[in-house]
């Protein structure tokens, strides 16, 4: 039900296109279309599509398109170039300080993801620019904000200043500050309760805080699964306090995250960190032509590609895509793929970043779960020479035989072997050796490792 | 007689439900505000009932994250609709645009009794397990219901299956405090499947008639974290027959259209039975468990309306449509 990517449908639009030899004004309007539903459906505000639409059309039927040998691809190049725009060229750097301690305020509202932001960001301080971070627990409303921060300050063994819940969050913030001066602490950290934007009352207190501190960031912590509402937090935050950057949470999920690209048209503001999942060290610097494919849609083919590059060695990935591509792909082809792809990282993540590839019927019943990565290889290094090269010659004894050496009941053997054949015809899919679905014609990919 | 009318009445039929329209009429306020200020807007801005018209209707309908699908195929029968009857006035159409909106939630069945309560077990132990991502309110929600349970006479216990986050066995044991039940817990990194099934034996032995199972945030997309969950819940169902009986879902009302993903993946792995839509006292309109409603066909059953223990209602879906258009049958209708 759920639409296809983007970069599907721009697929058969661009067929189109290219079959007629010249893109007609009817052409772009459709293609358009396809667009602005695409970026509703990824949960970019309806204005921020309005505009972007009325510019992508602007440009879509100048000169730049209809001279082109190939508009079709001319027109995603473009679509992707504006959105990368609207998402803000640079990455930014985060605030140093002449006169320490450098002073960072988190806010946002409840359940965004603040405390767990502080913390990842103190680490970050600390393992990347080698500074003395102090978090401060400046949440005296939610039960058991402060233990939170405390247990994060007590994993990462930085030190956390509170003072209960009953002291005033803007003197606890003013006495953060003298303490990180007594003890030569150079940034502190204030973790601000959530709260609502319409909460006049508590906005105003971060407000206090503010004038207080005269802070060198403030941060809007925004959960990256917000939807159209984005632009309202985002603005009114703004508004009060003149955020100074914006950190995304929870982008390791399945969301589009439309909210970034709204949170960025409306204010200006930077997104500077992206939160990609619970552990402390992970957080990582926020790149908007990254963010834009995921956006539309393509997959985060930037981040696999270099991760591939810093992981894989090029000669055996050539060959093993070569083997993919003729259909001589074996088990030994697959383990040896395995140890590649497992030194890149968690399996999901890496799935992620794959253009359409939660959307692939194949890919669904093949769960990657780290552990289970385990069990395959286990199996897999049961098998004989033989049956490695060519998996037809499996019978039932030599499952079993299989199964008792690595331990894995029948079954599993069996689910491993379906699901051989169930990834090699996938890898054709992907490699374009073969038509998809409907006898489409996907986009040939040179990944590595597929 | 016209379908605002009917609606109208049927909220004038009983105290009761006067009484919660009111709530939600305070709660609700702004969504009902800006969502029917909007439509009165659209309407006398544009008279004629023209492309353009249906154009902003659908803008209005994407700004409250009710998802482009559906808002899609409303507008399109909303157009037919208008053609049919031949409509050309937009005053005309404001009537159909809530009907079909209605509609949606109700599936065209009876519209009046479309509520769904807690699947509460008279003479036994009732089990509720919560899931849902990480920051939606989960633990909050169990503060607040356990609190409205213990109003009703209700002996309740509730159990910390959230060992995972920092501080979140604290949490829950300092709503316990404040709302005077007894919390279940393990330390921190512990099994969530073995405390829940100390939960359930103590439970069982204090002789309480309900349990809230609390549960540590994932996303969706997690399959070991999901895989988890649904070891929580055969434990659960190991140790009760029948139980769970319910297995509530929480969504931040803030969230786009990700809900949709969240219904549908925690369903494959917990058979969520309804939904608490939460933060609702924002300025976020919640609309995506219409999309929710009409293809997984799962309920809203509670929502929240701010952090304190009583800012939780049951979802009467008369009442939330009467906040979405009290302005209007007091505008025209009456
Ligand atoms: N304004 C508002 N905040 C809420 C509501 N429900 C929960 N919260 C807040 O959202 C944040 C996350 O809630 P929590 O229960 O810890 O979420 P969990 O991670 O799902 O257990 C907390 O700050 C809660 O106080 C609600 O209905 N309205
Ligand atoms: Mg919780």
């Amino acid at each position: 039900m759920a639409f296809e990517g983007l970069a599907d449908r721009l697929q058969s639009t661009v067929k189109k296109m290219t079959g007629k030899g010249k893109v007609s004004e009817q052409d772009v309007k459709e293609m358009t279309r396809e667009v602005r539903l695409a970026l509703l459906e990824a949960d970019v505000n309806f204005k921020v599509v309005k505009d972007f639409v009325k510019r992508i059309k602007e440009r879509a039927v100048g000169a730049e398109v209809m001279d082109s040998l190939t508009p079709g691809q001319q027109v995603i190049k473009i679509v992707k170039e504006e959105l990368t725009d609207l998402m803000g060229g640079e990455q930014s750097k985060i605030a140093v300080s002449e006169r320490p301690p450098t002073v960072i305020m988190m806010v946002g509202l409840q359940g965004a993801g603040k405390t767990t932001t502080s913390g990842k960001l103190a680490n970050h301080l600390r393992k990347k620019h080698n500074r003395k971070p102090l978090l401060v627990a400046a949440d005296v409303y939610r039960p058991a904000a402060i233990d939170q921060l405390q247990t994060v300050g007590k994993q990462l063994d930085i030190p956390v200043f509170s003072k209960g819940t009953e002291a005033n969050p803007v003197d606890i913030a003013n006495e953060a500050i003298l303490h990180a001066k007594e003890e030569h602490l150079d940034y502190v950290i204030i973790d601000t309760a959530g709260r609502l934007h319409v909460d006049e009352h508590l906005m105003d207190e971060l407000g206090q805080i503010k004038n207080n501190l005269t802070p060198d960031e403030i941060f809007l912590v925004v959960d990256a699964m917000t939807g159209q509402d984005a632009v309202n937090v985002a603005e009114s935050f703004d508004d009060q306090l003149d955020l100074s950057g914006v950190v995304l949470t929870k982008l390791d999920g399945d969301t589009r995250g439309g909210a970034a690209l709204s949170i960025k048209a409306v204010t200006q503001k930077p997104i500077k960190f992206a939160g990609m999942g619970e552990k402390l060290d992970e957080l990582e610097a926020f790149h908007p032509e990254r963010m834009a494919s995921r956006i539309l849609g393509m997959g985060d083919v930037l981040s696999l590609i270099e991760k591939a590059q810093d992981n894989v060695d090029e000669t055996k990935a050539k060959e093993l895509e070569q083997k993919m591509r003729s259909a001589t792909f074996t088990f030994d082809d697959f383990l040896e793929q395995m140890e590649q792809v497992k030194s890149m990282g968690p399996m999901e993540d890496l799935l992620g970043m794959i253009p359409g590839a939660n959307k692939m019927k194949g890919l669904k019943n093949v769960q990657f779960d780290d552990k289970q990565i385990v069990h395959v290889e286990a199996i897999v290094k049961s098998m004989t020479k033989a049956e490695r090269q060519d998996p037809s010659l499996m019978n039932a004894s030599r499952k079993k035989r299989i199964a008792k050496g690595s331990g894995r009941p029948v079954s599993e053997v069996n689910r491993l072997l379906k699901q051989f054949e169930e990834m090699k015809k996938m890898m054709k899919q992907m490699s374009g050796t073969q038509g998809g679905k409907k006898g489409k014609r996907k986009k040939g990919m040179n990944l590595p490792f597929m | 007689m016209s379908f605002l009318k009917k609606l109208k009445e049927k909220f004038s039929a009983s105290a009761e439900t006067e009484e919660v329209s009111d709530k939600y009429k305070s709660g609700l306020e702004k969504t009902r505000e800006s969502f029917s200020t909007k439509l009165n807007d659209l309407v006398a801005r544009y008279r004629k009932v023209d492309e353009e018209f249906f154009e902003d209707l659908e803008e209005i309908l994407i700004s409250a994250d009710v998802g482009v699908n559906t808002v899609m195929d409303l507008v399109e029968e909303l157009e037919m609709e208008a053609k049919r009857q031949n409509i050309k006035d937009a005053r005309d159409l404001k009537e159909v645009i809530s009907e079909k909106l209605v509609e949606i939630y109700t599936g065209g069945e009876d519209t009046f009794k479309t509520q769904a309560p807690l699947n509460i077990q008279p003479d036994d132990l009732s089990v509720f397990l919560f899931v849902g991502v990480n920051g939606v309110g989960k633990t909050t929600s169990i503060g607040k219901l356990a609190y409205q349970l213990k109003q009703e006479g209700k002996k309740v216990v509730l159990v910390a299956g959230d060992t995972f986050r920092a501080g979140a066995i604290e949490q829950l044991s300092a709503w316990g405090e404040r709302v005077g039940v007894d919390v279940i817990k393990h330390g921190e990194g512990s099994d969530p499947a073995a405390v829940i099934y100390d939960g359930i034996q103590a439970a069982k032995s204090r002789k309480a008639d309900v349990l809230l199972c609390d549960t540590a945030g994932r996303l969706q997309n997690k399959v070991n974290l999901m895989n988890e969950l649904s070891k929580v819940k055969r434990v659960i169902e190991r140790e009760i027959p029948n139980a769970p009986h319910d297995v509530l879902l929480v969504l931040d009302a803030t969230t786009g259209q990700n809900a949709l993903s969240q219904a549908k993946t925690f369903s494959e792995a917990t058979d969520v039975s309804g939904i608490v839509l939460t933060k609702l006292d924002g300025t976020a309109k919640g609309g995506i468990v219409l999309a929710i409603r009409k293809q997984l066909d799962i309920p809203v059953k509670f929502v929240g309306l701010g952090e304190k223990m009583t800012d939780l209602e049951a979802f009467d879906p008369n009442a939330f449509v009467y906040g979405l258009f009290a302005d209007m049958l007091t505008d025209d209708e009456m």
